[in-house]
């Protein structure tokens, strides 16, 4: 990559002068605001910007985020980890995850738990590393415990269709990929008649735009028509974010709900068509997959077509894998949380049984999550 | 804390305090080390004493390598309580089938450094283990030097003083992260790893008011700023504009999700500076090639006590955390 190129990846879109003029034009469309409108953020990667950048500070007092439960990372229930840890437990094996995956705790700790007791679990930067591992140490069983959204998806499957292209024996799958819509509808249309989805008080979604970027801007089409909430697809930068919310802004007072796309530099209606086949070859929908904090959600997760048994490391190990549900904590209100029912001191368990360094719900797990976030700053700026 | 230690122990931040004080202070406390400093100060204030083990996969890497770096870790650390290095031990534990040119080259590198410095080796310990029993090879050094200015502290910071950095920051650690990862960016990102001794001494000689050194080894300037604030419990509010950050590192903290902040450097450090002398501070270290973008950074207040504030130019404020857990790259 050239010099050039990585400048341009930020260049302008932190430009303090932008940044203030958005802020300004946000205030002045704000004033005319009916009510006040909660607007939430579905991704992990939105919620680093704001907070990176502080934008809450910049917004008139009648526009409020609510973070939302987009962190791969942080709503992976116990159960999967606890796959993860007794996979990377077997002596023949070497796991392979991505990132901040590995300090999320499980029943039994995190993965970097497991690797501090001898366990040989490495974080990599792109699935395709994998690769060269498989290669270099030929006698282990290389397992990939696959996470994230939709962006990272196509990475994974890229990487399954070079496995099996090679026939490379030694590369083994658990998938745990998690799709954005059908989380967004549990948050304000949840099927589950023990949940209160019907008081939510998500006004406006906030898109991530690498999803979209994959699955094009339709897969948010519901949103506007069945569920009246406008969404904006827009870009990370903080000028993005602005933009976004001035658009959403201007929906309400124009009395508008549609889907709208900040982010034009990539996204398209229909996304990367190639990238959505190969999913469709290797994955089908799991009927339900489990958030942490959120429970079940119908339809929003991936897993591999059984025709693939033979590198699905869930099929292979299944004697060995725990399989127990472990229930969320019975007094973590994370589900009000997220639909900005609740704020995190109205939880009982906050700062006590619930802390950073043990955390009972997905909101306490990733310092972006609004617990841990509280529970640090409190109301302090 | 954790029943058994966890990597993230060892990465300059929260956990590691936490292990060093509840197992190694513990256990050692005396009024020395209590201090919490670079480095030790002894024998009424005359000398200075530390030491530091070193370990870095690749050993050889653009600007430095495991040589270069064990002996300015030493020198840096009593440059940073204002001492001259003047003597050092060093040991080293070598893995079985280590290669002896690539030891020789390290052992080149030292002396060359060791020279920069001004300082000789006087005893060492050579110890050869059974393959797989370290990574290639880890190295000791120990050093005393004599103080030329005494009463540098990082328990004294007060609203007189400012903070300087010596020098664009992340070099080391986004060096370290781009040789491992195979990211093949540029050909101008590389280590910053030097020798502080001259700019110290430079500063001492031009009289300057000097309150606190640190060099922002592991876990960064935001590590040390972190620390600073809570020894000396002030607020350091961080005009986050002015922090020098080179397009390199830039691009590497894009890719990976990190903070330049958070990167670990070999040859920058931090100042606390009384006001007035800032100036003639900046001058001295603007004659060093290694800190010619010396710049101010960040005020001292009393705002939010053992606290860091980053302010960012369109008028937002937020905390910066010392970084906790091993530095790993986002995934989103
Ligand atoms: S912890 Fe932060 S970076 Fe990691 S996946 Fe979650 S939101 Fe993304
Ligand atoms: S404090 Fe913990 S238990 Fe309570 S809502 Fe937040 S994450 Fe759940």
């Amino acid at each position: 990559m050239s010099e050039l190129q990585l400048k341009d990846l930020y260049d302008g879109f932190r430009d303090p002068e932008v940044i203030s003029g958005f802020a300004k034009l946000i205030e002045q469309e704000a004033k005319k605001l009916k009510k006040p409108i909660n607007i939430m953020e579905v991704c992990g990667g939105h919620t680093h910007s704001i907070m990176k950048f502080g934008l809450p500070q910049l917004l008139p007092k009648n526009i409020n985020f609510i973070h939302g439960p987009g962190c791969p990372v942080c709503i992976m229930p116990k159960e999967r980890i606890d796959h993860a840890y007794a996979l990377a437990e077997q002596e023949d094996v070497i796991l392979l995850t991505l990132g901040d995956m590995i300090k999320v705790p499980g029943s039994r700790g995190s993965l970097q738990d497991a690797r501090a007791k001898g366990a040989d679990v490495r974080f990599l930067y792109s699935p395709l590393d994998a690769l060269k591992i498989a290669e270099e140490n030929p006698a282990k069983k290389i397992i990939f415990f696959a996470i994230g959204f939709e962006t990272t998806t196509p990475m994974t499957t890229a990487l399954i269709d070079i496995v099996l292209k090679r026939s490379i024996k030694n590369i083994f799958f658990h998938i745990n990929h998690v799709t954005v819509p059908e989380v967004m509808v549990e948050l304000i249309d949840s099927r589950d008649e023990h949940v209160d989805s019907y008081n939510n008080r998500i006004d406006a979604f906030l898109g991530p735009s690498h999803v979209s970027v994959i699955t094009g801007s339709k897969i948010y089409e519901e949103f506007p028509r069945k569920y009246n909430r406008p969404v904006v697809v827009a870009g990370f930068e903080p000028v993005d974010v602005m933009e976004a919310i001035l658009m959403i802004v201007k929906q309400f007072n124009e009395e508008r709900c549609e889907l709208e796309i900040e982010y034009k530099r990539l996204v398209t209606h229909d996304g990367n068509i190639k990238a959505q086949k190969l999913i469709e070859k290797y994955f089908e929908k799991a009927s339900l997959f489990k958030w942490r904090g959120l429970g079940n959600v119908p339809k929003s997760g991936y897993r591999l077509k059984s025709e693939y048994s033979a590198i699905d490391a869930e099929k292979i190990y299944a004697d060995i894998l725990p399989k127990d549900e472990i229930e969320d904590h019975k007094l973590c209100i994370c589900g009000d949380i997220l639909r900005g029912m609740a704020k995190p001191q109205e939880c009982t368990i906050f700062g006590t049984a619930c802390k950073p360094s043990t955390p009972l719900g997905s909101c306490m797990v990733s310092s972006e999550g609004a617990c841990a976030a509280y529970y640090k700053y409190g109301n302090l700026i | 804390m954790n029943k058994t230690v966890t990597l993230a122990m060892g990465n300059g931040g929260e956990e590691n305090n936490e292990l060093i004080s509840k197992v190694f202070y513990k256990a050692f406390k005396n009024e020395i080390l209590e201090k919490s400093e670079d480095a030790a100060v002894i024998h009424g204030g005359e000398l200075a004493f530390s030491t530091d083990s070193f370990t870095v996969s690749p050993l050889f890497f653009p600007g430095a390598d495991i040589g270069k770096l064990a002996i300015c870790g030493t020198c840096n650390d009593l440059a940073m309580m204002g001492a001259k290095p003047k003597y050092l031990t060093c040991s080293v534990i070598i893995e079985e089938g280590f290669s002896v040119r690539e030891l020789e080259k390290i052992v080149r590198s030292m002396k060359i450094e060791l020279e920069n410095n001004g300082a000789i080796i006087v005893s060492g310990d050579t110890k050869v283990v059974p393959r797989g029993s370290v990574d290639k090879i880890f190295i000791n050094t120990t050093g005393i030097g004599e103080i030329k200015k005494k009463g540098i502290s990082s328990n004294l910071i007060s609203e007189d003083d400012v903070i300087i950095v010596s020098r664009d920051i992340g070099c080391h650690g986004a060096t370290i992260f781009a040789a491992r990862e195979s990211i093949e960016l540029s050909t101008k990102l590389e280590s910053d790893c030097a020798s502080l001794t001259h700019q110290v001494q430079a500063l001492i000689e031009a009289n300057v008011k000097i309150t606190a050194l640190r060099d922002a080894t592991r876990g960064g300037v935001s590590a040390v700023l972190n620390e600073w604030a809570t020894q000396s419990n002030i607020c350091i509010e961080v005009d986050e504009e002015s922090i020098p950050v080179s397009e390199e590192v830039y691009g590497i903290c894009e890719i990976l999700g990190f903070e330049a902040v958070n990167l670990a450097n070999e040859g920058t450090f931090v100042l606390a500076i009384k006001k007035e002398d800032a100036q003639k501070a900046l001058e001295v270290l603007h004659g060093f090639e290694n800190s010619a973008n010396a710049v101010e950074i960040a005020t001292v207040s009393d705002q939010y006590p053992k606290k860091v504030i980053l302010k960012s130019s369109y008028g937002t404020k937020r905390f910066l955390d010392a970084p906790t857990g091993e530095l790993l790259p986002r995934i989103c």
